[in-house]
């Protein structure tokens, strides 16, 4: 073991950390990806890489929201919030990310009108009080964030609110984890699968991976000691030969997921034929769009989109990074000419993307790690 | 926004059966029940709060863990619950 950060419960770290190594057969190396931005955080926070053998390496994935959203979708938003008479609504975290002309900040500062959300409910209040205007609402993140909007949506109708409606860009999942798994750049030994995600839609969607691919998901919580006794999971039974989905997270995950927050998307939206991914290129059937029945309150009916692909700036490398392909700082622009303060890509901007995660906790650990090695040389 | 923050029910919305008003660190907000209308939570009961929407229910320990865990993320937690000031729901 290299560096140890202190946090809470750190002797239990400890202990987990030991039956890791122990599981670790001599000459192998593993590839464990945590799919989730949240684990992704908590992982560079707490130096968690620190406490797991050499052989084992913990690769980023693709379960950041704002980082898989490519740039020609922030484009098609900016465009739609600055038609006449519409506000767009958006999460905090969209607010800086880059389109090919600027981010949302770039263009209220050049007159549209896109405010800060809590909640998509918080949209519904704008639209009561501006009823000349349509309020548009930026949706975006995977099943555990669809889940609301879609309720947002049940409640619009029912109260007969004509003036709200929805720039779709919900994603899911499970199609991008098997992406990442038919992709030849990647060999991966087992996945810490999403937490919230996994409250939604409940842990039989990831048994193909189990099945199809034979490779073990543990799903995870978000504290540190959860993602140690995960990785102790997979590591049990890649020992054991074993692959099978697992729930460490059951204090908070329901095997069956959400039945109501299934349903509430089922009735509002339905899947695309394909979608986008930021570094991930097109996916099939990887993300939704409003259910015909709710037209009414669909922006990309009710507004031209211009649906302008935009390639990434040829220096960012997030694609790399949300493949796992690349380490955040092995990314040639990392720290230098993208910081959080002006991101280039994605990845920086999110507290859950890998670069931003790794820029404000992780450099400290890698300096801390090399200087205990130079200590103890 | 990926953040999910425990809160404490404090009452039900007497007119709207799908709304209730929590306790997050201090902060009291209205927030929408509606996805645990299989199990709706009574006043003192915690859920898991995420943009607005109670995604599950949670004990009490879990809740205080939880929000250790958060208050130790730093900006990305005040972010969050300075969100959830301003947020208008009703």
């Amino acid at each position: 073991m290299r560096f140890v950060d202190e946090f809470r419960d750190a002797d239990k770290a400890h202990a987990l950390a030991a039956k890791i190594a122990a599981l670790c057969e001599p000459g192998r190396q593993y590839k464990l990806m945590e799919v989730c931005g949240g684990h992704t955080h908590t992982i560079y926070k707490h130096g968690l890489e620190d406490y797991l053998p050499e052989s084992i390496t913990l690769v980023h994935g693709p379960g950041c929201p704002v980082c898989v959203i490519p740039m020609g979708r922030v484009d098609d938003a900016i465009h739609l919030a600055s038609q006449p008479d519409v506000i767009m609504t958006s999460f905090g975290d969209m607010m800086r990310v880059p389109g090919s002309g600027g981010s949302f900040f770039d263009a209220n500062a050049e007159g549209t009108h896109i405010r800060m959300v809590y909640s998509p409910l918080d949209s519904l209040k704008i639209a009561r009080q501006n009823p000349d205007k349509q309020v548009v609402f930026m949706a975006i993140g995977f099943e555990t964030t669809a889940p609301s909007t879609a309720m947002t949506m049940i409640r619009a109708r029912a109260e007969g609110i004509e003036n709200f409606s929805v720039f779709c860009n919900h994603v899911t999942i499970v199609p991008a984890i098997k992406a990442i798994l038919d992709s030849p750049d990647l060999r991966l030994d087992g996945f810490i699968g999403p937490g919230h995600v996994s409250t939604v839609i409940g842990c039989r969607p990831y048994e193909f991976i189990a099945k199809q691919y034979g490779k073990p998901v543990v799903v995870a919580g978000f504290e540190p000691l959860d993602i140690l006794q995960s990785i102790y999971m997979l590591m049990l039974q890649l020992s054991q030969g074993r692959s099978e989905v697992e729930n460490q997270y059951a204090r908070v995950v329901p095997w069956n997921g959400n039945l109501v927050a299934l349903k509430a998307i089922g009735e509002t939206m339905e899947l695309r034929p394909y979608f986008e991914w930021r570094g991930l290129g097109f996916i099939s059937h990887s993300a939704l769009k409003v259910h015909e029945k709710y037209a009414a309150m669909d922006a990309e009916l009710l507004f031209q989109v211009p649906g302008v692909r935009v390639a990434d700036p040829k220096a960012c490398q997030c694609g790399e990074v949300l493949k796992g392909v690349l380490k955040p700082w092995e990314c040639k622009v990392f720290g230098t000419a993208c910081t959080p303060e002006t991101p280039i890509g994605t990845c920086m901007v999110s507290p859950e993307g890998a670069c931003a995660a790794y820029y404000n906790f992780g450099r400290m650990n890698r300096t801390r790690v090399a200087e205990a090695g130079v200590a103890g040389s | 926004m990926c953040l999910g923050i425990p809160g404490e029910v404090i009452e039900l919305h007497p007119e709207q059966p799908d709304l209730a008003k929590v306790n997050v660190s201090g902060v009291r907000r209205m927030i929408n029940i509606g996805l645990l209308s299989d199990d709706p939570p009574a006043p003192g009961e915690w859920v898991l709060i995420h943009v607005g929407f109670a995604l599950s229910k949670i004990d009490e320990q879990e809740a205080a863990a939880t929000m250790q865990f958060l208050e130790g993320t730093g900006q990305a937690y005040e972010d969050e619950l300075a969100a959830l000031k301003a947020s208008v729901i009703e």
